[in-house]
């Protein structure tokens, strides 16, 4: 038999990060995370669930305790759709969709999900090619997501490309806004009032 | 009145069929519609994935334009229609933000000042199946109705975002204003308790086997119910719903073949527009009606 090694299952309280749930609950929408009361509404109408490592409502049980790492590498908050089921049911109004965003954007900011997946590729991508030109062009988005995750997957999907493209439902030309430096103006305004603050993104409720 | 179109990225896409049966519809309804000039992506859920006060400042810039194309018009809201569910709920989204969130709205509003820009909250974020509906109202649709859709079951599908989270024009859980328009165009509608069950969003894109499942349930129940079209009010939807259907029946080992059409195609229909000018033959599973 060989050597057992044994495992610590639970987390102590000194390996916890006790302001990240303090984090989240400062951004838009995030204001009554602490208000939960742990009832798994969430859960039980949330479509997707049923393919995630922890449910919601455990998300946000372990945000607010602090188990920064396990909630933004877990696959629930990328599986989120945001449909607003949970949203709309929560008996105590927290907006549990704004929470996903908010931890998505922890998780891209600090840069902890596998490189090729597909999600987090997608937003980035998406994010980028906006930002650029103002509009998203689908043919090119997915070309680039597929490069960056899985290249094979351009020859599976081909067919699926060129069914919409004799319906005259993809465009091959990348689309754009006439006035770019408009809109890039706009976003670099936001980044430099953002910059030096650690919640880059985050906002604080003073209305 | 005229109405302030917001066509969004995917409209003129792979949701080409939506814009033109809309714009074809209003036209036919004697509604003026302009585009918004200059329009930039919404940002859909993906940017605010990735920076939340860059993608409210990203769709702030288009309420911007349309209050800006609008000066003169002090007291009334200015309709701004937006017929993809995501940009809907994203516009929709930032107008409430800015005016709940008094940080939100200063700070954004700061950013739109360095290009010249700035938002007054002046916009009303509207769906077509609103417009539709209450504003231009089911009578004056059935006075335009020439080819009933007599004996068409349709089931009509809200998905996510046009409902939830903020419901201003119907319930959250059980819409109606979908059945009661193809009422007035002379259709059926099947009881489909799935209405509002997500699609699956662009899942169907990044982890296929969880996307196709979503959209199969949904498939597969409508059929149930005995549904010959499902009429969608989203361009993802749509898209999802119907470009999906052999990879569905590749991965389910069961064909589900059932037309998924624009609500717009279908008004169009039973205005006796054409099937050209209504998108019609870019659909994957072509909607046959019956002779007469």
């Amino acid at each position: 038999m060989p050597d057992q090694r044994f495992q610590r299952t639970i987390k102590y309280e000194a390996e916890l990060d006790p302001g990240f749930g303090r984090e989240v609950a400062a951004s838009p929408g995030g204001e009554s995370l602490h208000a939960c009361i742990q009832c798994g509404t969430c859960s039980g109408t949330c479509p997707l669930s049923v393919y995630m490592d922890y449910t919601p409502r455990r998300i946000i049980a372990m945000t607010r305790a602090g188990f920064k790492d396990e909630v933004l590498r877990s696959d629930t908050i990328w599986l989120c759709a945001s449909c607003y089921s949970c949203t709309v049911e929560c008996p105590k109004q927290i907006k549990i969709t704004d929470v996903m965003y908010a931890l998505k954007q922890k998780a891209i900011e600090e840069k902890v999900y596998a490189k090729r997946f597909t999600i987090p590729v997608l937003a980035r991508e998406f994010y980028a090619g906006v930002k650029k030109r103002g509009r998203n062009t689908e043919s090119w988005l997915m070309t680039n997501v597929m490069l960056k995750t899985n290249p094979f997957d351009l020859f599976r999907q081909s067919g699926l490309g060129l069914a919409l493209f004799i319906r005259g439902r993809m465009g091959i030309r990348a689309e754009s806004i006439r006035k770019t430096g408009e809109l890039r103006k706009i976003l670099q305004a936001v980044e430099e009032e953002t910059r030096g603050n650690p919640a880059a993104s985050g906002v604080k409720e003073t209305s | 009145m005229r109405y302030l179109y917001y066509p969004g990225c995917s409209l003129k896409g792979a949701g080409k069929p939506y814009e033109e049966s809309f714009l074809a519809v209003l036209q036919a309804l004697g509604v003026e519609s302009e585009e918004l000039p200059d329009w930039n992506c919404c940002g859909a859920t993906a940017y605010m994935a990735v920076n939340e006060l860059q993608a409210f400042a990203l769709a702030a810039r288009n309420l911007a334009i349309a209050e800006a194309r609008n000066a003169q018009q002090k007291t009334e809201p200015i309709p701004l229609v937006a017929p993809c569910s995501a940009c809907y709920l994203v516009l929709s989204k930032t107008h409430r933000y800015m005016e709940e969130y008094g940080d939100v709205r200063g700070r954004i509003n700061r950013a739109l000042g360095a290009a010249g820009l700035q938002y007054e909250g002046r916009v009303r974020v509207e769906h077509p199946l609103d417009t539709f509906v209450n504003t231009i109202g089911l009578g004056k649709i059935a006075e335009r109705v020439t080819a009933p859709l007599s004996g068409l079951r349709v089931a009509c599908y809200y998905g996510c975002q046009i409902v939830r989270p903020y419901a201003t024009f119907d319930d959250q859980h059980n819409p109606s204003s979908m059945e009661r328009l193809l009422g007035a165009l002379g259709a059926e509608t099947v009881d489909w308790p799935l209405k509002t069950r997500c699609c699956g969003g662009s899942l169907s894109g990044t982890i296929r086997e969880v996307g196709l499942r979503l959209c199969q349930i949904l498939l597969k129940e409508a059929r149930k119910r005995g549904a010959d079209v499902i009429a969608t009010v989203c361009p993802l939807c749509q898209f999802n719903l119907e470009c999906f259907q052999n990879k569905i029946r590749d991965q389910f080992g069961e064909t589900i073949e059932l037309p998924v059409v624009y609500f717009t195609q279908l008004m169009g229909l039973a205005f006796g527009l054409s099937e050209k000018t209504l998108g019609m033959q870019r659909l994957f599973v072509p909607l046959k009606l019956a002779a007469g």
